[in-house]
């Protein structure tokens, strides 16, 4: 159970009660937003490409990364839809929907975003032509932010757990899908890519490492200091906590290691220990999205 | 007019009458309560005191199951009353990460979202909520919060000062009000929940829906 103060005058127990609800939204969230970050994240990186090493990036890159991307997305709308407990009634998000949710409207941008994914293999692979392509994955990144934000907002809206603000899980999803699309590429990449462009990708990843990594210790460090039950939440990961360990080795795996790895990538220049960095980040992120999705609903509500 | 719920914790015995009347009149399955009384025992032996909680939906003027619901499915009526169509759920369960309060559930047998509805369809039939009925003791005290000459809107009015909503800080406007509360009862972090705080068994947790 959760740590707080009681004081010994009014020590209070519950001491009948029913069984309360276990995990609301189990692993198969976790894998939904690990995959929506690698789908939205390699369109980003994609982008950043075309535009830093216009001569790195050929017809091949284009289409594989295209593909990579649509077999994330769909990973991330399956695992979506097996998570629905009525999944054949997921039609009614769009013949029933409600505008004030994050859910609907992220439906409908994942939706598009698949249309205009198949667009973008379309004119890779189909027509070949690099020239529209590119002006298309103009509008695919855009419609990438969103996409990649509207699990923050959902989280957000989440009312019963505090530990979600919009501001922090806004940027953390950002930088999943940075950090994510980022290692991805740098495994796509293969020897399509050449050093320059692959250390692109390395200074991206480790960046949105760091960035990620300052942004849940401060939260770890600070958010207790804001609210009682964000600090509730949090002893969920310090101490003997049950998620501790797989909170700190999430936060090794996908920050701290790759971070270290990449500074050696960079001093030896050794795409092995890149493409290592990149795994463990991959791997990593499954880890710390999992921590922060299970803890606050560990917490009894009533 | 606007439904509200008042329940005076001065008067409440624990009997859980009422958890029973819902259960029975709304056939809530088994593992799943849109209405249950908690138990919280204060203090140190021999000084020692038990609270009794009845815990329901709270029926907020902003309420977060509401707008976080993909399809309205939660819904408003115009007395106030949150009401849920179970037809249309897609049974995300959005609601129940939203709500603060705990009060929704996955139906096992529908795999839907459910909870407290007022008894909408009692009162559709100018009826009492069934846990109205069944309180032995007129704890629950049930009207119109438009009408300063109902029941609950004299309560809440005599009783100012001491009337108190769950987790206001959640800025929900909770349609759901307690008279006698404190910390204890109504922050349920202010209270130890070890393992084995059943009566009759030691289930603490219970599957979503009965499955994940």
């Amino acid at each position: 159970m959760a740590a707080h103060e009681i004081l010994a005058a009014t020590n209070a127990v519950v001491t009948l009660d029913v069984a309360l609800p276990g995990t609301v939204w189990p692993w198969l969230v976790t894998v939904n937003m690990w995959a929506k970050s690698i789908g939205t994240g390699v369109i980003f990186m994609l982008f950043l490409l075309i535009r830093k090493h216009p001569e790195q990036v050929g017809g091949n890159l284009r289409f594989s990364t295209t593909v990579v991307s649509i077999i994330f997305i769909h990973i991330f709308l399956l695992f979506t839809l097996a998570d629905l407990h009525q999944p054949f009634r997921m039609w009614h998000i769009f013949f029933y929907p409600h505008l004030s949710s994050a859910i609907t409207i992220g439906a409908w941008m994942a939706t598009a975003f698949v249309g205009l994914l198949f667009l973008l293999a379309f004119l890779s692979f189909i027509k070949k032509d690099n020239a529209a392509f590119d002006k298309t994955l103009t509008w695919v990144t855009i419609l990438a932010i969103p996409v990649t934000l509207y699990t923050a907002a959902l989280m957000s809206q989440c009312t019963a757990r505090e530990l979600w603000q919009m501001p922090t899980e806004s940027a953390q999803m950002i930088f999943a899908a940075l950090l994510s699309g980022s290692a991805t590429m740098i495994l796509l990449g293969g020897k399509k890519l050449n050093y320059e462009a692959k250390n692109t990708l390395a200074v991206v990843l480790g960046l949105s490492a760091f960035m990620s990594f300052t942004l849940y210790m401060a939260e770890y460090i600070f958010g207790p200091m804001k609210a009682e039950e964000v600090a509730a939440v949090l002893e969920y990961i310090k101490g003997d906590g049950p998620y501790t360990v797989m909170f700190w080795l999430g936060q090794w795996i996908t920050y701290l290691l790759p971070m270290l790895l990449i500074v050696l990538s960079r001093a030896s220049k050794s795409e092995n220990i890149l493409k290592l960095a990149a795994i463990l980040a991959l791997a990593g992120l499954w880890l710390v999205k999992h921590v922060w999705l299970m803890i606050p609903q560990l917490l009894p509500m009533s | 007019m606007q439904l509200g719920f008042l329940v005076d914790l001065h008067l409440c015995m624990g009997c859980k009458g009422c958890e029973i009347a819902c259960k029975v009149e709304n056939e809530v399955p088994l593992s799943t309560w849109r209405l249950r009384v908690k138990y919280v025992d204060v203090g140190t032996f021999p000084e020692t005191k038990r609270t009794f909680t009845p815990l329901r939906c709270n029926h907020c003027e902003n309420a977060p199951c509401e707008r976080i619901c993909p399809v309205s499915a939660l819904h408003y009526l115009d007395n106030g009353i949150v009401n849920i169509d179970k037809e249309r759920c897609i049974g995300c369960a959005g609601c129940v990460m939203a709500c603060p309060y705990g009060a929704i559930y996955i139906d096992p047998q529908t795999q839907t979202a459910d909870k407290c509805t007022y008894c909408a369809h009692r009162i559709a039939s100018s009826m009492m909520p069934a846990c109205v009925v069944a309180c032995p003791v007129q704890a629950n005290i049930f009207g119109d919060l438009d009408d300063p000459t109902s029941n609950i809107s004299k309560y809440i009015q005599v009783n100012q000062g001491n009337v108190q909503v769950r987790k206001p800080e959640k800025g929900t406007n909770p349609h759901h009000y307690y008279v006698g509360g404190g910390n204890v009862t109504l922050n349920p972090l202010a209270s130890h929940r070890v393992d084995g705080h059943q009566l009759f068994n030691n289930i603490t947790t219970l599957p979503v829906g009965g499955h994940h």
